[in-house]
């Protein structure tokens, strides 16, 4: 039995975003030949057949790890987006349903400017940069995964936010017929996130239209999802369709689904567990085998130095 | 004439589960997923629970057909049962904790989904180890008592998979569900057994 460790797996190993959607287009036309096209969309994501495009202009960022992402297919198959289901295939599966294009963005609360946005107007191409992170998520798996997005400080300048806004909250779309996973009542819908309002004009806070220099996959939140890296996945809200402004803390969903296991700031952080498992470590995605050990986990998921200072003097075992 | 097969399918079918996993682990990897480690956690904790409630069956399932091979495959799928506990168990010590045993002592004070889980594994131990006819006939009354510990087994492993879920329900409940039935099928059937005999 050959076990390969990560060491040993060359990049020529790794299957680029290209040929894997080549593959899955063959095998799909393989399917289709046999038949079983019959039921479209029911055997292969259709995301696969849905014209995928690379994106124009994307600029380099010193903010990017030097890390290996996790290879195209983890990063795309490998999802907590329980709008399309509660397993971590579902969302792969499940999301050709969404439909992304026209998308509006309802800006509103304390701003100068609140409108509904068209999302072309608000992401133009000259701003795209691509940014390299670290992704935690809460249940202490990690990747590493090249995001294309644009700084939310700088879109946030432009809806000129008022002296009262303290927080900035973000829903995610509400429709069971785009998002079957809404027909369950698992979690309260729509899906809300929050920030403070310095977390969001971080320099590292990004919104993502893209990952792996391409318009996002439906399922990792098409097509305009948060990205701040140093705190844990579900603060990431997908598929945003509104930005409220408010000088109150945002009631977010998962606080709302489980208060003592989740908070409002969800940062990154070895020393406080989840009271279920431990954060300490993170299973790395992607790594391969079975016999691969678990990573430690880093303070603000290695992100301290840009970081810590928001949360200067806080407890964090209190607001974590 | 049919008893002669049903233990040796059944054997093999129980152990089918585990062969995939072997296969799965060494020649087809792609089965894993992105996270091999929770796969294969997840499947065969999955599979103990699955045996355990098979085991829970076998009585009331003789008990209403009138057939007598429940009773003679119950050994084995308690055994079995035992067997991906304990494989479950192995995987995550060994593979996911990487045999760290503070950490390993951590989680199973700190964490009550996985005491109650680790509780369940202990408590099976002593029901495999007087599984033998030998011991049957040597414990005597002793040992019927002994082996309705199942009964609090199946609760600690139901428990356990709906404490480490984080919010989808269903299937744990569906596991619980089954668990449930199971036990109150008991209660009727022993008092309609005792009055037919």
């Amino acid at each position: 039995m050959l076990i390969k460790k990560p060491s040993d797996i060359k990049s020529s190993e790794i299957t680029s975003p290209e040929l894997y959607r080549k593959r899955r287009q063959f095998i799909q036309a393989g399917v289709g030949l046999a038949g079983a096209a019959m039921v479209p969309g029911l055997w292969l994501p259709a995301d696969v057949s849905a014209a995928r495009e690379k994106l124009q202009g994307v600029k380099k960022s010193a903010l990017s790890t030097d890390e290996k992402p996790t290879p195209y297919k983890d990063v795309t198959g490998y999802n907590n987006f329980y709008e399309f289901g509660t397993s971590k295939t579902d969302p792969a599966r499940n999301a050709h349903s969404l439909k992304t294009k026209p998308w509006t963005v309802r800006v509103e609360g304390e701003v100068a400017r609140p409108a509904d946005y068209h999302l072309e107007d608000l992401v133009k191409d000259s701003l795209l940069e691509e940014r390299i992170y670290r992704f935690r998520c809460v249940e202490a798996w990690s990747m590493v995964i090249p995001w294309v997005g644009i700084s939310l400080a700088s879109l946030i300048k432009r809806f000129e936010p008022t002296s009262r806004a303290k927080f900035v909250e973000f829903t995610t779309l509400y429709d069971p017929k785009q998002m079957p996973g809404q027909k369950r009542r698992v979690l309260n819908w729509p899906y809300v996130e929050g920030l403070r309002m310095d977390e969001a004009m971080n320099p590292l806070s990004i919104l993502a239209v893209g990952l792996y220099g391409e318009v996002l996959p439906n399922q990792n939140g098409a097509p305009l999802r948060l990205m701040l890296p140093w705190k844990y996945g579900f603060k990431n809200i997908k598929s945003i369709v509104k930005i409220r402004f408010t000088e109150t803390m945002p009631k977010t969903t998962w606080v709302l689904a489980g208060p003592r296991e989740y908070g409002f700031y969800a940062n990154v952080n070895p020393n406080v567990d989840h009271p279920r498992w431990s954060q300490a470590r993170e299973r790395v995605i992607g790594s391969g085998s079975i016999f691969t050990r678990r990573k430690k986990t880093l303070m603000f998921n290695g992100y301290e130095e840009q970081v810590a200072h928001l949360y200067a003097g806080m407890d964090l075992r209190k607001f974590f | 004439m049919m008893l002669r097969f049903i233990k040796p399918v059944v054997w093999l079918l129980s152990l089918t589960p585990f062969l995939y996993l072997l296969y799965a682990v060494s020649l087809a990897p792609d089965i894993l997923g992105a996270n091999p480690v929770e796969y294969i956690t997840h499947e065969t904790g999955a599979w103990s629970l699955r045996f355990l409630l098979l085991t829970l069956l076998m009585t009331p399932l003789r008990t209403l057909s009138g057939w007598t091979f429940p009773l003679r495959i119950r050994r084995m799928l308690g055994l079995y049962a035992f067997f991906y506990v304990t494989l479950h168990f192995v995987i995550y010590a060994g593979l996911d904790l990487g045999l760290d045993w503070s950490h390993l002592g951590e989680d199973i004070i700190d964490r009550p989904f996985i005491t109650i889980g680790f509780l369940a594994w202990l408590l099976l131990i002593p029901l495999a180890l007087t599984s033998t006819n030998k011991m049957m006939r040597r414990l005597g009354r002793r040992w019927k008592k002994l082996h309705k510990l199942v009964y609090l087994i199946g609760l600690l492993g139901v428990v356990h998979y709906i404490w480490l879920v984080k919010k989808d329900l269903l299937e744990p409940l569906i596991y619980a569900g089954i668990y449930i039935a199971l036990m109150l099928l008991r209660a009727p059937l022993r008092s309609l057994r005792s009055r037919l005999s």
